[in-house]
């Protein structure tokens, strides 16, 4: 029995892995489509059918460059960077729920890593560490653009983190738990947390795009003032693996945003389709819906990234500080009010 | 199992804690600084403390050190500019040192037989639900102490940080 549930998370994380790495892989292509689109062109066609292989050929052009070394005395450092960057960006996704239980062989699995029942914290703990891959990076560079970048990175990240964790306590408040997987469950149906907490919900999506350092919040490799940012001095895959992580990371938070606040793996009409069709197909379809929301939170990054600007820097902590923090507490405190008067309606 | 796990998550949080004191680069110093915190939530989650050790990472590895390294890598200690400390005030360190863990040593021995009382009615007492009634019903006053503390501090940061923006 145990060695079952061992070999079951086994190839369950293995397959994690492997559809967030493809994920990532083909949001680069995504993302260079939907900008041709936006701006009235064709985009990459030339790799493949429609330019599918696009990313293969990216991918082989990143490892056949040279590698490297800018005059430090950090050599390790800067190897860790990047490296830290994509550790933190593939670990989130050990909590999140893919779908309720399936039955496959008489056995109940369960579509998740792992239910720890402070699974929203772990999110928030792991995105508060992956500031030191953009940090440790951009310091063992020696340059001082990588370090302007990666101060600039680290500034936002904490900034916006106080305003996203006040967002979530509203959320917590309503949930009275902190496990993901209850979350998930609480939003049965149509009863999604996001209808329940508009506000949170775009105090968690501004942030949201600070965290995983895009257009409008994308200081950090500000191409005008800072060269590249904090990974100036990166070549080959070693810069290929910080862009990586960006769009992992972009995967990651569409998940948590589409987990959190739309419904999760819930869709309309889940009790028709378990009665009539069976618990397995209701399941899967739930994993398909899932599927369907994170696509559409991608395709809203990247529709975002190519139709405002960047803010400038003042703008930015401005925003940060003295708008989203306010508006969280006061979301907190409305919360509560609402929730101590219609504690039974409110009750999920 | 268990044994052999604590132990090298001992040899790692001992290590780490004299390279940050040993170290000549004040860099390398903080980020030893952050890997013993991580080895520490790892003793925290070997007592099944999920919570404490999630908080501790957020806490101290995520906005702490976070906010240190700022620090250092702005003011750009990179030249070993130590200054030399007086004998006196080292002694003065280690002593109150010795004196808070003294103290500390003597909570934990007090907090002996509550643990136990948990244990016996068999309760998660590591579970946030519990943690959250305990810390505002019994500890209701020390808590909202602490967070007067905390608000006093925040506000005299952004005095102090006005004051010299007058002054220039």
């Amino acid at each position: 029995m145990d060695q079952a549930i061992i070999i079951e998370k086994g190839i369950f994380i293995v397959a994690i892995f492997a559809i967030t790495m493809l994920f990532a892989m083909y949001e680069t292509l995504a993302e260079r489509k939907i900008a041709a689109w936006l701006q009235d062109r064709i985009g990459p066609n030339r790799a493949g059918p429609g330019g599918i292989l696009q990313p293969l050929a990216d991918g082989l052009k990143l490892f056949s460059k040279e590698e490297f070394f800018p005059a430090t005395q950090n050599r390790f450092l800067f190897i860790c960077g990047p490296a830290i960057s994509m550790i933190t960006a593939l670990m989130t996704s050990a909590v999140i729920p893919w779908g309720s239980s399936l039955n496959i062989m008489g056995r109940d699995v369960v579509l998740q890593a792992t239910d720890i029942n402070i699974g929203i914290l772990y999110v928030f703990g792991v995105l508060s560490i992956g500031v030191y891959g953009i940090m440790i990076g951009g310091w063992a560079s020696n340059n001082k653009f990588s370090l302007m970048g990666a101060m600039r990175a680290a500034s936002q990240m904490i900034s916006y983190e106080v305003a996203m964790g006040l967002s979530i306590i509203a959320l917590t408040m309503m949930t009275q738990s902190l496990s993901l997987s209850d979350i998930a469950a609480g939003q049965h149906g149509w009863r999604w947390n996001v209808l329940y907490q508009p506000v949170g919900f775009l105090i968690f999506l501004v942030c949201s795009f600070a965290e995983t350092n895009r257009t409008p919040f994308d200081l950090a490799e500000c191409e005008a003032e800072l060269i590249g940012g904090y990974h100036t001095e990166y070549s080959s895959m070693k810069m290929g693996f910080y862009l990586f992580a960006e769009y992992a990371s972009m995967f990651i938070s569409s998940t948590v945003l589409a987990v959190l606040y739309f419904g999760a793996y819930n869709y309309p009409g889940m009790d028709w389709v378990k009665d009539n069709a069976g618990a397995n197909i209701a399941s899967i379809l739930g994993i398909g819906v899932l599927f369907i929301k994170i696509c559409f939170f991608i395709f809203f990054y990247m529709w975002i990234r190519w139709t405002v600007p960047r803010f400038r820097y003042d703008q930015l902590m401005k925003l940060g500080w003295k708008m989203l923090i306010p508006l969280a507490i006061a979301n907190i405190v409305v919360t509560g009010i609402l929730i101590l008067f219609f504690d039974n309606n409110l009750h999920l | 199992m268990i044994t052999i796990v604590f132990y090298i998550l001992s040899a790692i949080t001992l290590g780490t804690a004299f390279l940050t004191i040993l170290s000549k680069n004040p860099i390398h110093s903080a980020i030893y600084l952050v890997l013993c915190f991580f080895s520490i939530a790892g003793h925290y989650l070997m007592f099944n403390a999920q919570f404490l050790a999630i908080v501790h990472i957020i806490v101290y590895s995520g906005a702490i050190m976070i906010l240190m390294l700022f620090t250092i890598m702005l003011m750009n200690l990179n030249k070993e500019d130590e200054r030399h400390k007086p004998i006196l005030s080292r002694i003065a360190a280690v002593v109150s040192f010795c004196l808070v863990a003294f103290v500390l040593l003597a909570t934990f021995i007090k907090a002996q037989p509550a643990l136990r009382e948990y244990k016996v009615s068999g309760q998660d007492y590591q579970s946030i639900q519990v943690l959250g009634k305990v810390l505002l019903n019994d500890y209701m006053v020390p808590f909202e102490f602490a967070s007067v503390l905390l608000l006093v501090s925040m506000i005299g940061a952004v005095l102090l940080s006005k004051k010299e923006h007058i002054n220039s």
